[in-house]
């Protein structure tokens, strides 16, 4: 079965689900948005949804810039 | 308006457009890399006010990519936001400059946004996006999200009620120290060039009232990769917390002050939630036994042993030489005061 994943035609043996897909290409699910078929698939729904031949995906990954507030507390 | 000829002759703007700009006023948040990419852009298209706000003070690794900052500023220490305003005011003496030194947190995002016709994100972190999030569509105010890493970056236009909002996209926030930040994947100015770019020209649509021009997408880039692609985000989702339901909890946070590791700085910033007006000369005269003490208008710098405390005029304290919140707590308490 074949997807194109941000423009690249990828193979797959199997039938895949959206969470199953984004797992096997290492893809961090914590930190993106996924688009199936040009609609925003929202990330209660990945493993609901299975691909289908010729499905087109694009990833987009949200990005802070330049630093994370790694830890924050409150109350002195 | 000889200034600004060849804008009024783009047909997108014209007399009418260049008089919106002149009567808005556009806030950026975060005046580092994109925030003065942002601000330049802005104040040469003659944005008749622009707020400007950053919590910290220029430094040498600012200068590979902070357009406007110089190597003076950086030895001067200068804040960010009274740099960039002393370098607008060369670039355009006709339009009105508020610049803000402060955390942005819950206790003054409304206050800083009040009156304002766009935000544009130039923050460094997602804690404060959903902050401007939750206060922009509570007050239905456009806001443009923008940030870059590496040579990667995206940026997405919000309009309350019309579009997404931030949330509707991503729920949550990474978990802390998930996502790769500057300080650990390092970051080049062209992708920032970009995002700021896409981000001013979709300000410019916002304030001249040409909604359909939008890019009604969220747009990423990567100038090392070559790829330029996007995605369609669509309208509101319907139980978006924020957007949908109006649950706008990070401005309904509670406490006495906030901590906050700067990762990868070894420093810890402490905000006092009620600003206190500090007094620089009393501070240095009571500091000075203790260590070096070096002042400006905006900044004091005492350094002790190991620690070296930047204190603001509000009372705010960056506090380098450690990632500790309590180390850092305790060295607040003693030399500055609770």
């Amino acid at each position: 079965m074949r997807i194109q994943v941000n423009g690249e035609s990828q193979e797959f043996a199997t039938e895949v689900s959206l969470a199953e897909l984004l797992a096997e290409l290492s893809v961090p699910g914590d930190r993106v948005a996924i688009e199936l078929n040009q609609k925003v698939v929202r990330r209660t729904e990945w493993t609901n949804v299975t691909l289908q031949e010729n499905d087109k995906i694009e990833i987009v990954h949200f990005v802070g810039g330049g630093a994370v507030r790694e830890r924050s507390a409150r109350g002195l | 308006m000889g200034r600004y000829s060849r804008q009024i002759l783009f047909s997108g703007i014209g007399a009418d457009g260049q008089n919106s700009l002149r009567d808005s006023r556009a806030v950026i948040i975060g005046c580092g890399a994109l925030g003065t990419a942002q601000a330049e852009a802005l104040a040469r298209a003659g944005v008749g006010r622009l707020r400007i706000i950053d919590r910290d003070f220029v430094e040498d690794s600012n200068l590979q990519r902070q357009t406007m900052f110089t190597e003076r500023d950086a030895a001067e220490r200068l804040p960010k936001a009274i740099a960039a305003v002393n370098h607008i005011q060369q670039i355009n003496s006709e339009i009105s400059l508020e610049p803000e030194i402060l955390d942005v947190n819950y206790t003054n995002i409304e206050r800083l946004i009040r009156n304002c016709d766009v935000v544009l994100d130039g923050t460094d972190n997602f804690a404060t996006r959903y902050l401007i999030n939750d206060a922009c569509v509570k007050h239905g105010i456009n806001w443009i999200y923008g940030a870059a890493v590496g040579s990667y970056g995206v940026t997405m236009t919000i309009r309350p009620g019309e579009t997404a909002c931030l949330r509707c996209i991503f729920e949550e926030a990474p978990p802390a120290a998930s996502a790769p930040t500057c300080d650990t994947a390092g970051v080049i100015m062209p992708i920032i060039s970009i995002v700021a770019a896409v981000q001013v020209s979709e300000a410019l649509k916002l304030l001249t009232g040409q909604f359909a021009q939008l890019h009604n997408s969220l747009m990423q880039f990567d100038v090392w990769r070559n790829e330029w692609r996007k995605i369609r985000p669509g309208g509101p989702v319907p139980d978006c917390s924020t957007c949908g339901l109006r649950d706008f909890k990070t401005l309904a946070a509670t406490g006495n002050d906030f901590a906050a590791v700067l990762c990868g700085r070894n420093a810890v910033q402490i905000s006092p939630t009620m600003p206190t007006a500090i007094d620089f000369h009393t501070l240095a005269e009571r500091l000075s036994p203790a260590g070096e003490v070096k002042f400006n208008d905006y900044l004091l710098r005492f350094r002790a042993g190991e620690y070296e405390l930047t204190v603001f005029q509000d009372a705010r304290s960056i506090i380098r030489g450690t990632d500790q919140i309590t180390t850092a707590r305790s060295l607040y308490a003693r030399y500055i005061g609770n």
